[in-house]
């Protein structure tokens, strides 16, 4: 099972065990990491799942694309590494997957 | 948003409509009706709040319904909460242009709201005002919000019944966007004034007779806030909407009609939809005793008993859209040019997603999940800040009202589109 951390905006390191096939929404969601709203339920229509994803990792994880795309763009917070976690299948190429939670969802 | 007619929509011999097309007043009970009949956007059905009965069939029976005559002519309604998420989410094919009410605009007013634009015109208007309503600044603006919740409470009448929508709800939303625009306070009502003309159909009878009256307002309401963006033009440190604007790099250039739009924009998404919430909590913790009693013994329900009450009211019914080609929804084909309203009133009640959808359930695990503040690029700028005025309010009344008496029923807004209330006789004990 690939292992996912969560750094939170207060530092806090949160490893979690993540299922292949999930989104790294749900792994943060099913171990209870903080800062992850995901009000949409996973849909790509809220943009409360916002993520930054650890520059090291920016390559294999990929860009943003349509929806998604369009959700970032009018985001606020939109930084390098910007990614709706709902929209990041786990896979076992994840393994290790560094991310940052924002201080805040909007 | 067009400014024309967000609110009532019970004139006669629309515009739009087909030409001798006589509208059918619908029944209160929906089965009194042939489905193909059947044309929910009337406002005496929300008025007596038989919206509900009529929402449960089409999502049963026909979940995207073709109502071939409306008071704005022809439209789709879709009820199903997944069908209105796909539909929201789709705005390359549902376009939010020219207006998100069924009405289309009736006149050619100048003045232009992201909301009703698309990508990429909207998306760059919405950021350049967004960080004004984001996290950053509310945790600025929340002390402010918080001293003036309790001035208002503090001051409401003991022992005796006064309307609570007019002393709590309106005041309140009212001086939290004087808040938000640092708007000199003793002129607040300007801004409640200035929305309810800027959302009024012209009718006879109606808050404005004429279009040339009601531009002249707007234009007085530009000349107000232009006088103001004068003033900060060059204040370094204001943390209100039109400083931020004034200075800011990508929008102190902004034509005065686009600044105009954009203001209007933020008074009206913030005016009625806050204010119904902060009545509609009130109704429904009323209606639900037990909800009421469980938030005293558990006030850290508040955060999560805000997105219940906002799902449970749902202060904005639907949302319009247009297809911008022929597409297919549940089996129909939707074409090219029709109108669609996402009815999220109906989708807020859908029993595949929320369980006893009917009930206020405070401490309801998925009430996050509600569809009041849309999905998509348009989804309400304001939601956060909606939120934060809801917790602050309710965690000021607790432990300042152990009772709260409501001493009649409340009056329900005539519209298809805001659903709120005029009228909520209150009364707090001593
Ligand atoms: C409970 C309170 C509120 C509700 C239920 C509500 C509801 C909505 C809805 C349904 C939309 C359209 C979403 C869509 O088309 O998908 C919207 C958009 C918007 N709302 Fe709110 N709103 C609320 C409070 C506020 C407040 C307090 C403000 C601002 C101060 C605000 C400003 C806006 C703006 C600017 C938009 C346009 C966003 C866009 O088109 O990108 N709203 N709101
Ligand atoms: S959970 Fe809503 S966009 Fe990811």
């Amino acid at each position: 099972m690939p292992k996912i951390t969560f750094i939170t905006s207060d530092g806090a390191e949160h490893e979690v065990e993540a299922q292949v096939g999930q989104s790294v929404m749900e792994a943060a969601i099913d171990h209870g990491v903080p800062g992850i709203d995901a009000d949409c339920g996973g849909c790509c229509s809220c943009a409360t799942c916002h993520v930054f994803v650890d520059e090291k990792w920016r390559a294999e994880v990929g860009e943003p694309v349509d929806m998604e795309a369009d959700m970032l763009e009018v985001h606020d917070d939109r930084r390098p590494g910007s990614r709706l976690s709902c929209q990041i299948p786990v896979r076992d190429e994840l393994d290790g997957l560094v991310v940052r939670v924002p201080e805040f969802q909007m | 948003m067009t400014t024309a007619d967000v609110g009532d929509t019970q004139a006669q011999g629309a515009p739009d409509a087909p030409p001798g097309f006589a509208e059918r007043v619908m029944p209160l009970d929906p089965y009194q009706v042939e489905l193909e009949a059947i044309d929910v956007a009337q406002p005496h059905l929300f008025q007596a709040r038989q919206q509900y009965a009529y929402f449960e069939r089409l999502r049963k029976e026909a979940p995207v319904h073709y109502s071939p005559s409306g008071e704005f002519g022809p439209y789709w309604s879709i009820t199903r909460y997944e069908d209105i998420q796909y539909v929201d989410t789709h705005h390359h094919v549902f376009s939010s242009e020219p207006a998100i009410v069924l009405q289309d605009p009736q006149e050619e007013l100048p003045m232009e709201m992201f909301i009703a634009m698309d990508p990429p015109k909207h998306d760059r208007q919405r950021k350049e005002v967004s960080p004004v309503v984001g996290p950053r600044n509310l945790a600025v603006l929340q002390h402010t919000i918080r001293e003036r919740v309790c001035n208002i409470l503090d001051s409401l009448p003991r022992n005796e019944t006064f309307n609570w929508v007019d002393l709590v709800s309106i005041e309140l939303t009212t001086q939290m966007l004087a808040t938000l625009f640092d708007f000199p306070f003793e002129d607040r009502r300007k801004l409640t004034w200035w929305s309810d003309v800027a959302t009024a159909r012209v009718e006879p009878g109606g808050l404005c007779e004429t279009d040339e009256e009601r531009r002249e307002i707007l234009r007085e309401c530009l000349t107000y806030f232009m006088g103001l963006w004068e003033q900060r033009k060059d204040n370094e440190d204001g943390n209100d909407l039109i400083s931020m604007l004034a200075r800011g790099e990508s929008t102190r250039d902004m034509p005065p009609m686009e600044f105009l739009g954009n203001l209007i924009l933020l008074i009206v998404g913030g005016n009625d939809t806050t204010r119904n919430s902060i009545s509609g909590g009130l109704v429904a913790l009323d209606e639900f005793p037990d909800e009421m009693a469980k938030l005293r013994a558990n006030p850290e329900l508040i955060p999560n008993m805000v997105s219940e009450i906002i799902r449970w009211q749902t202060p904005l019914a639907y949302m319009r859209r247009r297809a911008n080609q022929d597409t297919t929804l549940g089996g129909h084909t939707i074409r090219e040019g029709d109108k669609v309203a996402m009815w999220y009133a109906s989708g807020n009640r859908d029993p595949e997603i929320f369980a006893d959808a009917d009930r206020l359930l405070i401490d309801r695990d998925n009430a996050r999940r509600h569809m009041s503040f849309g999905f998509g690029v348009h989804r309400c700028m304001g939601n956060r800040l909606a939120e934060m005025q809801l917790r602050i309010l309710w965690e000021e009344i607790l432990p300042r009202f152990p009772k709260i008496e409501i001493m009649g029923d409340p009056v329900r807004v005539r519209s298809t589109f805001v659903q709120g209330y005029t009228e909520l006789p209150v009364r707090l004990p001593a």
